[in-house]
């Protein structure tokens, strides 16, 4: 038996005339790996921004473990266990690999600016902690050979990885990844894929938007479309294959390009 | 050859007062990514404070509490402070260039309000009546000189190092994050607001302490020192020597007075009479020149900021490689 870990009611939010989101209820349920699919345009990054506090819907209501985050901003939720990444890479370009991903614990001693004068001690002991963990995680990730480097100039799958690496600093229960596939090469998303699995069998809930269908049919369960802002399907990968209504509306213009 | 002692005395000591004030902006720019265009109205509120704190009761004047030295000083670094304090609420949700504006024109209300405010400030011809402290004990003269420069340099050597210290901590790995990208900063559970106003404010409180020395060393202050040029001296000083490096601050901070004072020097030497009434302007010019030029051939500076790196091998010894 399963059990929600977010649920939206009626979510909607307009730029403008122009609604983006229109009226979705969505259930993820813990445990699962749950794909996120729709044509461009279908309002599956905006509600990523939604889910995660960048953007503040104009209508609905969001539930995290039964609680009710709607307005929260991104830095609460991923404090109450809510990560995501990018559609589009966003690191510290000028930091290193490894400052990128001891940045993301949360609520450390030396954030503060009397942390580092005032408890030396505690400091340098969260630090040694902290680094020890963004390396095995970086080593998970298989950017630890990447630890020195400037975040901006590894390549865009690695930035995928290390996004990815940043988030599991936090460990978060409920991982948005944002086109994780994209420019990614194939090796790369193969050892991405496995470390999805993986967290997911340790017990990570996982919501992916992806375009490449093969991905989403093989890794996703269940699939959910949107289409114009609003959900058009909800089922299994197998479902969604069958789908006539789904292959029209996505997969059939996908095949015609 | 007293003559030159006591002009390398004076020209270190206004070009380590200079360094501490790029130190501040460095936090602020270099560090954190905040565009203060008013460098001087924190660097002002810090020399009148000091001054107004530490002086003696003027005829019509307010101010003249005659406060024990080290009191006033730091004194002018909370009237600094809580300067930026006001001024970093309000314009908290500025970012780039339009926090660049709004600063700039709150140095330039600044400036007026110290022209104006004869009761407050002096007006136009400013505050005197301050008794540099030690005076006696050392004679005055070169000797005095050259304590307060020991002074001054300690204090710059104290701001360094802590400075350097906060800066490869997590709080500056944080303010580097914003800096680099405020919204993936967010993500990862950061409050970027309050960690941009405790840098504003902190850079503020040390670019205070530069005014406050500014005004011991010279025993005055008025509208003159509190100009929008200053704001761009310290501005190139940190361009040139290179924006998030602390060691380069400090350097830009000695070779921009050095070109300074040597430019001037060269003007009203060799150019000819009726060059040298526009001496002032060509400095600008001048000045002008180096920032831009600086910006399109070598705009990290010449001690560009160096990565945070870590050291294989022992888990917690980190490197504390300069920033």
């Amino acid at each position: 038996m399963t059990e929600p870990i977010l649920q939206t009611r009626g979510l909607s939010r307009d730029f403008g005339p122009f609604r983006a989101v229109d009226d979705l209820s969505l259930t993820i349920q813990k445990g699962s790996i749950t794909g996120l699919i729709g044509p461009n345009g279908a309002g599956k990054s905006t509600c990523f921004n939604l889910l995660t506090g960048m953007l503040a819907p104009t209508a609905g209501q969001i539930m995290l473990n039964g609680q009710d985050v709607t307005r929260q901003r991104p830095d609460q939720l991923f404090s109450a266990g809510l990560g995501r990444t990018f559609q589009i890479p966003r690191p510290f370009s000028r930091m290193s690999v490894l400052e990128n991903v001891m940045l993301a614990p949360l609520n450390q001693t030396g954030e503060r600016i009397v942390g580092p004068f005032l408890r030396r001690a505690r400091v340098h002991d969260e630090e040694a902690r902290i680094r020890a963990r963004a390396l095995e995680v970086l080593d998970f990730v298989t950017l630890a050979p990447l630890a020195d480097h400037p975040a901006g100039q590894i390549s865009g799958g690695q930035m995928k990885l290390l996004e990815l690496a940043r988030v599991l600093m936090g460990d978060p229960e409920l991982i948005l990844l944002d086109e994780p596939a994209a420019g990614v090469n194939p090796t790369l998303t193969g050892i991405l894929i496995g470390k999805i699995e993986e967290l997911n069998r340790q017990g990570k809930t996982f919501v992916i938007i992806e375009h490449d269908m093969d991905f989403v049919m093989q890794h996703c369960d269940p699939v959910i479309a949107l289409a114009e802002g609003r959900k058009v399907f909800e089922g299994t990968a197998a479902q969604a294959q069958a789908d006539p209504v789904l292959l029209d509306a996505y997969l059939g213009a996908m095949a015609h390009g | 050859m007293i003559g030159l002692l006591s002009y390398a005395v004076f020209f270190t000591t206004v070009a380590s007062i200079l360094a501490i004030a790029v130190l501040g902006l460095n936090l602020q720019w270099g560090n954190t990514g905040l565009f203060n265009g008013g460098v001087v109205a924190f660097f002002g509120a810090g020399a009148y404070g000091t001054l107004i704190l530490g002086s003696a009761a003027q005829p019509d004047q307010f101010g003249g509490f005659n406060l024990f030295y080290p009191a006033a000083l730091i004194g002018g670094m909370v009237v600094a402070g809580l300067l930026a304090w006001v001024v970093g609420i309000l314009t908290l949700r500025l970012r780039h260039d339009y926090l660049a504006i709004a600063t700039f024109g709150i140095a330039v209300t600044f400036e007026n309000i110290m022209r104006n405010a004869e009761w407050l400030s002096g007006g136009a011809k400013g505050i005197r009546g301050f008794e540099q402290p030690l005076r006696d004990a050392f004679g005055g003269g070169l000797a005095y000189n050259a304590a307060f420069l020991a002074f001054v340099v300690a204090a710059l050597i104290a701001v360094y190092q802590f400075l350097q210290h906060l800066v490869s901590s997590p709080f500056g790995r944080l303010l580097r994050a914003i800096r680099e990208d405020e919204g993936a900063a967010r993500s990862l559970g950061k409050a970027p607001s309050r960690v941009r106003l405790t840098a504003f404010i902190t850079g503020s409180v040390i670019m205070g302490l530069s005014g406050g020395l500014y005004a011991t060393f010279y025993a005055f202050v008025s509208p003159q020192d509190v100009l929008p040029t200053l704001t761009f001296q310290i501005w190139a000083m940190l361009i040139v020597g290179g924006a998030g490096n602390n060691r380069g601050a400090v350097l830009g901070a000695f070779l921009i007075w050095g070109a300074w004072t040597a430019s001037g020097w060269s003007l009203s030497r060799f150019a000819p009479i009726e060059a040298q009434l526009y001496t002032g302007s060509i400095q600008y010019i001048l000045i002008g020149s180096v920032i831009v030029g600086m910006l399109l051939w070598r705009p990290q500076g010449l001690f560009p900021e160096r990565l945070v790196v870590s050291q294989s091998g022992k888990p917690g010894a980190t490197k504390k490689q300069g920033v």
